[in-house]
């Protein structure tokens, strides 16, 4: 049950795996959380339930990263091979970070904002780090 | 839901002050900076300062643990400059480390608990290779949700950026004019990383090409160099290598005083008349990522307690990591409405010249960013330019009167607001 699990972002990182992307809401003011919030910062009610998102929205900021950390430097990339990171406004309201695939990241200046995008579920390895990415619709 | 202002139950004023140079030193560790800064600080009290007076000491520092090693900075410090068994207090808000700093001595004397305190900011940060300071600067972000899918520092400051771009139409040539500005104003201070202007860079570059042999760049002027990807390779677009602070090495430190002790020390106390200090959530949690809640909530809680208004400042030195920053900073803190710090930077506004100089110092862009020292070397800056002391850089309007610092933690998790006057 979805439902009984704790609003952690353990939980969320599990689901994601589980490809659903959940958000929490505030049952008192039905504030919408994602990253899902365990206490509303609108009304600091701690009364939260999980809500799957659809998983559509659009780029709302974004950037081209040329000099990454260590850890995308083992995935591949660097200077000549960017990648985009972005933070998506989802349809439901809330806004969250992630990887944008579909866009060529070394041509940053033909990317707008409030371009379409969707969830994309990736196939997670265990060695590999667990992260969102979004997918031009 | 609002505070209310309140009344300082007394005064502070700053009495001393010192900076190392800052740079890449790859002979001085922090301790080395740190007592650079402070030896700089002593000589500068006019009437001098017994060292045994010294009552309490904060150090602002963002992560000695990860750049250097070591942990537990505070005692080190007070150590190195002769100040044990006095109680010191490490802060930590990222890059507004310092200003938490000067915020928390400040308060230390206005409850009346101490006399004499000294505040003060250090960072060591080029032992580590750029992908491993790259990693440490991240984990300013919010690891969980921003560092998780990739993103930098630079990279939040870019998306903050296009996020700007796309409300008010700036362009990269915007953003280029803050770091051509913050370089010429750091060219003419010593103790600046980079004491040259782009345009001594660009020629120095062209310079080389030529002893080489090699075909001459066609750049015709900064801009030109600017978009030139060899020049100015991007760092996370649109922030480029010339939009980015540099990692750098750095300590400075301030002399806080009651205000009625100020004329035992110096006969040009510079007077802390305004404090503020707020937070803000990560980057895609606000409602708008063109504007920091925390600098406008610092900025109103400064004024209130200051009785003074945006356009009563007459100089101010901001937070400007990185170019798009300086624009958000200048209209965070009120002195241009929102999208209003493009039009004014290009109309010179906030040159050395202009109306309202900002970051006369080089800003962290030209004089280097040591991120637990950048608050504290903030108000370097204006101590010199408000006792008239700046040099080459002084200002064409010599009488200051009022002058505000404005210090950033991480994307605006953290911000301090000071504001400064000279009677």
């Amino acid at each position: 049950m979805t439902e009984e699990r704790k609003i952690t972002s353990t939980s969320f990182y599990q689901f994601l795996a589980e490809k659903k992307l959940m958000a929490s809401r505030c049952k008192k003011c039905q504030a919408l959380y994602l990253p899902p919030h365990p206490i509303c910062i609108k009304c600091h009610g701690s009364d939260m339930e999980w809500v799957e998102l659809k998983g559509n929205g659009k780029v709302a900021a974004f950037t081209a990263v040329s000099v990454g950390p260590t850890c995308t430097i083992a995935e591949g990339y660097n200077r000549n091979n960017p990648y985009l990171v972005g933070i998506v406004k989802m349809d439901e309201g809330p806004k969250i970070c992630a990887r944008i695939h579909g866009i060529d990241p070394k041509n940053p200046e033909k990317i707008k904002v409030g371009t379409p995008v969707k969830v994309e579920f990736m196939e997670h390895k265990e060695d590999a780090r667990n992260y969102l990415v979004f997918q031009t619709a | 839901m609002s505070r209310k202002a309140r009344k300082l139950a007394r005064g502070v004023a700053i009495v001393g002050a010192g900076m190392s140079k800052f740079g890449a030193f790859p002979d001085k560790n922090s301790r080395d900076l740190f007592v650079e800064a402070f030896i700089e600080m002593t000589k500068s009290v006019d009437k001098g300062i017994d060292i045994k007076d010294i009552e309490a000491l904060y150090v602002g520092n963002f992560s000695s643990d990860l750049f250097e090693g070591q942990g537990h900075v505070g005692p080190i410090m007070a150590d190195w400059v002769g100040l044990v068994p006095k109680p010191v207090t490490r802060v930590e808000g990222a890059c507004a480390s310092g200003g938490i700093s000067i915020r928390d001595g400040f308060i230390g004397i206005v409850s009346g608990l101490y006399d004499i305190v000294l505040v003060s900011g250090v960072e060591k940060m080029t032992y580590l290779p750029t992908e491993r300071v790259t990693d440490t600067l991240a984990a300013a972000a919010d690891n969980i949700y921003e560092g998780c899918p990739g993103f930098t520092f630079p990279g939040l400051y870019a998306a903050m950026a296009t996020a700007y771009m796309a409300k008010y139409g700036a362009t990269l040539e915007d953003f280029m004019r803050v770091g051509i500005k913050n370089h010429k104003n750091g060219a003419l201070n010593p103790k600046a990383q980079f004491n040259k202007s782009i345009k001594d860079l660009m020629n120095a570059r062209i310079e080389k090409t030529k002893q080489k042999g090699e075909p001459l760049p066609a750049w015709k002027d900064e801009f030109d160099f600017l978009k030139d990807p060899q020049a100015n390779p991007t760092v996370a677009w649109p922030m480029k290598l010339f939009d980015c602070s540099p990692i750098t090495d750095g300590a400075a430190c301030l002399l806080l005083v009651a205000e009625d002790l100020a004329k035992n020390f110096t006969d040009k106390p510079i007077y802390i008349i305004g404090s503020g200090h707020g937070s803000d959530h990560a980057l895609h949690e606000r409602e708008d990522m063109t504007t920091i809640q925390s600098a406008r909530v610092a900025a109103k809680e400064a004024y209130e307690m200051a009785g003074v208004t945006p356009q009563d400042i007459q100089i101010a030195e901001v937070h400007d990591c990185f170019t798009i920053a300086e624009l958000v900073a200048t209209e965070d803190v009120g002195f241009f409405k929102p999208g209003g710090a493009i039009k004014a930077t290009k109309e010179g506004l906030t040159a050395r010249e202009g109306a309202k100089p900002i970051n006369t110092s080089g800003g962290l862009k030209s004089k280097g960013h040591p991120v637990g020292a950048s608050g504290v070397g903030q108000v370097l800056e204006i101590w010199h330019q408000m006792r008239g002391t700046a040099g080459p850089r002084q200002v064409p309007r010599k009488d200051i009167r009022l002058a505000l610092s404005h210090n950033v933690g991480a994307t605006g998790g953290t911000c301090v607001v000071h504001i400064y006057e000279r009677r």
